[in-house]
């Protein structure tokens, strides 16, 4: 396999940050009880990795080994600094939402684990491709949870009505316990269905 | 902020407003590290001590030096280098003064740099223009409250291990999650104790 293959495909299926790794568990809870909150923090996430990805693989070689964790810390932060600004400036409702919750893609361990097993031994080109990929696989994640969890909870998508008015809103799902149970759910279908490892976990974090 | 108010935020964060069960932060350790009880109450530990110490340091850097700099804008970076200092110093100190804590939690220490509930503590407390006393205060009650929700969580883990009869592609994170989202829903129940903003 070409190793641009592999990396679409590590970050799409095999590595896939949430279920297969249980990365990013935080924001993924949180931010999905609406699409438009999910479309925000999946296009979020993915910008950050790709600015991420391409300043920590251009100077990989100049960072110490040292001290890198906290350049990656700050070079992410940066970022999320932009995204949040952007965020506050054309979308307004949606950052009075999920505002706290963008500022926390600092610690959102994808992109430090991305930046840890990957930028840092691979080349802008290479790392760009995977920051692309691992941010689409963050969010396809992330839209699957939330219009789950909009349809039920509110019965709209997107703030629009898609339910019968006759629907009766199931409103745990749009709170704390709908999200736990939608992402156990989708985390046992999807490790059945790739036959994982079941003692397999990422870093930990 | 009376004693009152203070004794109201404590017990919101503690319980009706839990950090981990209601904001669903700091989820990844909450996953990762709750297997065993005495992990989870070391974690819980050091999570307690840093996130107090850095909301008590981050306050004054905020107000003090970015609000009169109008720097506010880089608070980020701001407070998780704040973060990773503190957390560094700690190490340190511990390893020189405490030997048997470092022992016990020190291993802890460095995780804590990218557990999301200590930043966003700190986040929390500028957004809801908390003053001194009022952010330690609801520092110490969400850590406490983090702990009290991966305590929990070990606990029932321990008894889960027991049992044993978990469907496969369950097994590990998707078993802890539902029994996150039960405790969850069982927390609801203090929901309407208290009421604070």
């Amino acid at each position: 396999m070409k190793p641009s293959t592999k990396v679409i495909l590590n970050g799409l299926w095999k590595d896939q940050p949430i279920f297969s790794m249980v990365l990013g568990i935080c924001s993924s809870l949180a931010v999905s009880n609406k699409v438009e909150n999910a479309l925000a923090m999946g296009a979020g996430v993915t910008f950050a990795l790709i600015g991420t990805a391409v300043l920590i693989a251009a100077l990989r070689k100049l960072i110490p080994g040292r001290v890198r964790m906290i350049a990656y810390m700050i070079i992410i932060a940066t970022f999320v600094i932009v995204v949040d600004r952007v965020l506050k400036a054309m979308f307004p409702d949606i950052s009075r939402a999920i505002g706290p919750y963008v500022g926390l893609i600092i610690t959102n361990c994808i992109l430090m684990g991305r930046a840890e097993a990957f930028y840092v031994s691979n080349g802008v080109g290479l790392s760009i491709l995977d920051a692309v990929f691992n941010g689409l696989g963050y969010s396809y994640t992330l839209l699957l949870f939330s219009v789950i969890r909009e349809l039920l909870g509110f019965g709209t998508i997107l703030g629009m009505a898609v339910m019968p008015a006759s629907f009766t809103k199931w409103v745990i799902m749009a709170m704390a316990p709908g999200a736990f149970f939608v992402v156990s759910l989708f985390i046992w279908i999807t490790r059945t269905l790739a036959k994982m490892d079941p003692d397999k976990q990422g870093g930990g974090m | 902020m009376n004693a009152l108010n203070l004794l109201m935020i404590f017990i919101a964060t503690l319980l009706t407003s839990n950090i981990a069960l209601t904001y669903l932060l700091g989820m990844c350790p909450f996953i990762a590290l709750s297997k065993r009880l005495s992990t989870a109450t070391g974690m819980g530990y050091a999570v307690i001590f840093v996130t107090t110490l850095t909301a008590a340091v981050n306050w004054p850097i905020y107000h003090l030096v970015l609000v009169p700099l109008k720097a506010e804008l880089i608070y980020y970076v701001v407070f998780i280098i704040t973060i990773a200092a503190v957390v560094q110093l700690l190490e340190m100190l511990m390893e020189k003064f405490f030997p048997a804590l470092q022992a016990s939690f020190g291993i802890f220490l460095p995780l804590i740099t990218v557990n999301c509930i200590v930043l966003a503590v700190s986040l929390f407390m500028i957004l809801r223009q908390y003053d001194f006393v009022t952010s330690v205060i609801y520092a110490f009650g969400s850590s406490a409250g983090w702990t009290l929700a991966i305590a929990i969580m070990a606990a029932i883990n321990e008894k889960l291990a027991l049992v044993g009869d978990v469907p496969r592609g369950m097994k590990g994170p998707g078993i802890v999650m539902v029994s996150a989202g039960i405790i969850a829903l069982a927390f609801m129940g203090f929901s309407g104790m208290v009421v604070v903003k």
